[in-house]
């Protein structure tokens, strides 16, 4: 059978089993519409999380980061799972035993003050906003590259499925589907790493493969060859600490993101879901470890990737092979505009290398071989869609990947396309704007306003700012600098109040939205760059939410000690969250 | 409960939370980053060692935390009383 109808089987067959989720789990109230009615088992919790939290961009940008980075594609990987230590351990049994339906509403409630909730959501919907267009544009990618159609085409499809799961099934349908999408999207990840470990390596564990000698007799360490591969190429080492960016920018962007893992708010609602505080603690635990399959298998990814990539194009001796004997792959990822070679001294040959190095030596061997600049163009996203290719897979990997794909943008964006609408029904409007508003209006609002999110994602994909894994990247230091600080504070200080909250959130926000859109004006608003030489204190606009949350909790903090003290009932109610008996209760209010 | 119980529980929480997140800090900024350049003198197997502890070792210890975590908590809401049912 051929790639094309394989791929439609197996895409169709996971689209599928989501409809048949969503018929099953059609939420009847707004318990159910919001927090999955808070029935949902720890482990199952896990995986959903797991699935909500692994977007597109770590399934299809990451590894490929990580083969380009090298050793500082760390800063994701650490970046991307340290979270769950600060979600467990400080933020998931608190909320949990605060027992609401909203982030928002957990601020509005022990900050006194509905400002402080509207605040809240303008925050949320800033972050989630930009997280979302980042997973639709991955949808779109996925669809054009592996069903042949268009990328606004790829779109549509994918708003539609979101749209019947979310709409009808709320939080309960979306779990329930996020499980399946975790199920589907690991073994796609898994299984084409296994192959490649094992033709690298001869042994079948990517994690282990890694740190292994090489099964073509050389005795050589897989990252002992990468690195001589890639630095006889002008590039700098593979497992290098000393390329890239500064260690202080690779400080800011790992805080940023493991602070603001803990601050997303369609992160934190995840544990609302529970019966329990226990579980709630649990929970953060089996999402962890599902999460860690796919972030320990993908630094492994990313070398072997680059590896075959290195080999393919430029041959063993490392000088170039033949463009026409360039296998069937490179002409199919060319086509989409992803993979671009411009034969520049014209030798029919392609030389992949760095021809910006600072190595003397090196630059001066490249000249004398006749190598006139660089002439491969690899965009970093194909680097997992294309390695079960450059790899030789069967068919049905391929296919494989591509439902794996589909399935981790889709479980983002449904997830986040739930907070947005569930942060305007119920914070917004039955809270502020329709106080009387039955149980069955605020349901049909909730299914309005995803309706209306979905549509507003979609336009976002097909007009993205960047890169899939740089515009997801900035929503971290949105929800690092703007969200986190005042949870925490919420409930780690009784003296914190609402004007320090208020204070706190606004500048945090405000701070790290403008470094970002300054400093990004040339992807964001198509204006002249501004040199990275003008960063503060050389920290990139990535790792900006870690100044932003430092700004935010100084604020808070100042602003809080020169007005009053919160009153007592909401001292008595920080206490009460502290301990976990009693959340048994309030499923509905 | 008391406000003495209270307190106490809070402060055994606490010192928990401590204990882990300077664990936390530790093997991820520490080890992987700030620390990950003289680390990577030492190698385990084919892994250089900070460049393990940034790509592999300090995923694997924040699972643990979390563990260790979960199983420590539940003595801590068992001795001073506030356990679910």
């Amino acid at each position: 059978m051929d790639l094309q109808t394989l791929t439609y089987i197996v895409v169709g067959a996971s689209f599928a089993l989501y409809f048949a989720i969503a018929i099953w789990a059609k939420a009847a109230t707004t318990g159910e519409f919001y927090i999955a009615g808070r029935g949902v088992h720890p482990v199952l919790n896990g995986m959903a999380t797991a699935a909500d939290w692994m977007s597109a961009a770590s399934f299809i940008s990451m590894a490929g980061l990580i083969g380009f980075l090298g050793y500082k594609g760390g800063m994701y990987l650490m970046g991307w799972t340290g979270g769950y230590v600060l979600l467990a351990v400080l933020l998931a049994p608190y909320l949990r035993k605060f027992g609401k339906f909203t982030v928002p509403e957990f601020i509005g409630d022990r900050y006194y003050s509905q400002t402080a909730r509207v605040v809240a959501v303008i925050c949320l919907i800033f972050i989630s906003f930009t997280y979302v267009a980042g997973q639709m544009r991955g949808v779109g990618i996925v669809f054009s590259r592996f069903m042949e159609v268009d990328i606004l085409t790829g779109l549509i499809v994918g708003m539609g499925i979101v749209f019947v799961y979310a709409v009808f099934g709320g939080m309960k349908g979306i779990t329930y589907t996020q499980v399946a999408q975790y199920v589907v999207l690991i073994f796609a990840y898994t299984i084409p790493a296994i192959f490649i470990a094992l033709q690298l390596t001869g042994g079948p564990i990517p994690q282990i493969a890694l740190g292994s000698q090489l099964a073509d007799g050389s005795n050589m360490f897989l990252l002992e060859r990468l690195d001589k591969i890639v630095q006889d190429l002008g590039f700098s080492a593979y497992t290098s600490t000393l390329s890239g960016s500064p260690m202080l920018d690779m400080f800011a962007i790992t805080m940023a993101l493991m602070v603001g893992t803990a601050g997303l708010p369609h992160v934190i609602v995840r544990f609302f879901t529970v019966p329990r505080v226990h579980d709630a603690r649990t929970s953060a635990g089996w999402a962890l470890l599902f999460i860690a399959i796919l972030y320990t298998t993908a630094p492994a990814v990313g070398a072997m990737a680059r590896m075959n990539l290195m080999n393919t194009v430029m041959g063993p001796d490392l000088t170039g092979v033949e463009y026409t004997a360039m296998p069937g792959w490179f002409k199919t990822w060319e086509k989409t505009g992803l993979l671009k070679f411009d034969d520049k001294n014209k030798d029919g040959k392609i030389q992949y290398y760095d021809d910006k190095t600072k190595d003397q030596a090196a630059a001066a061997a490249f000249t004398e071989k006749g190598w006139k600049g660089n002439e491969l163009t690899v965009d970093r996203d194909i680097m997992v869609l294309a390695n079960p290719e450059i790899a030789g897979l069967p068919n049905w990997v391929i296919a494989l990947v591509a439902a794996g794909g589909i399935a981790a943008a889709l479980s983002t964006a449904a997830g986040l396309l739930l907070v947005i609408s569930s942060s305007i029904s119920h914070d917004l409007l039955k809270s502020v704007f329709a106080k009387g508003m039955s149980e069955k209006a605020e349901l049909l609002a909730g299914r309005v306003a995803i309706a209306a999110a979905i549509l507003i994602a979609g336009y976002l994909g097909a007009n993205p700012p960047g890169f899939v894994a740089q515009v997801v990247a900035f929503a971290f230091g949105l929800a690092a600098s703007s969200l986190f600080p005042v949870i925490l504070l919420g409930i780690f200080s009784k003296r914190m109040n609402k004007w320090g909250a208020i204070a706190g959130m606004l500048s945090g926000l405000i701070f790290t939205l403008a470094y970002i859109i300054y400093f990004k004006r040339d992807v964001l608003l198509a204006m002249p760059a501004v040199p990275s030489s003008e960063w503060f204190l050389g920290i990139s606009p990535e790792g900006i939410g870690t100044v932003g949350m430092v700004l935010n909790f100084i604020v808070a903090w100042v602003v809080s000690r020169i007005t009053p003290p919160p009153p007592a009932h909401i001292q008595h109610l920080v206490e009460d969250i502290r301990v976990p008996r009693g959340a048994g209760e309030a499923l509905d209010h | 409960m008391t406000p003495e119980n209270r307190a106490a529980y809070w402060s055994a929480t606490l010192r928990l939370l401590v204990t882990l997140l300077v664990i936390w800090f530790l093997v991820s900024f520490g080890f992987g980053i700030l620390l990950a350049e003289p680390l990577n003198g030492i190698s385990i197997g084919g892994y250089k060692l900070g460049f393990w502890f940034a790509q592999q070792g300090s995923i694997y210890i924040f699972l643990l935390l979390i563990l260790v975590y979960v199983l420590r908590m539940n003595r801590i809401d068992q001795q001073f009383d506030v356990h679910e049912d």
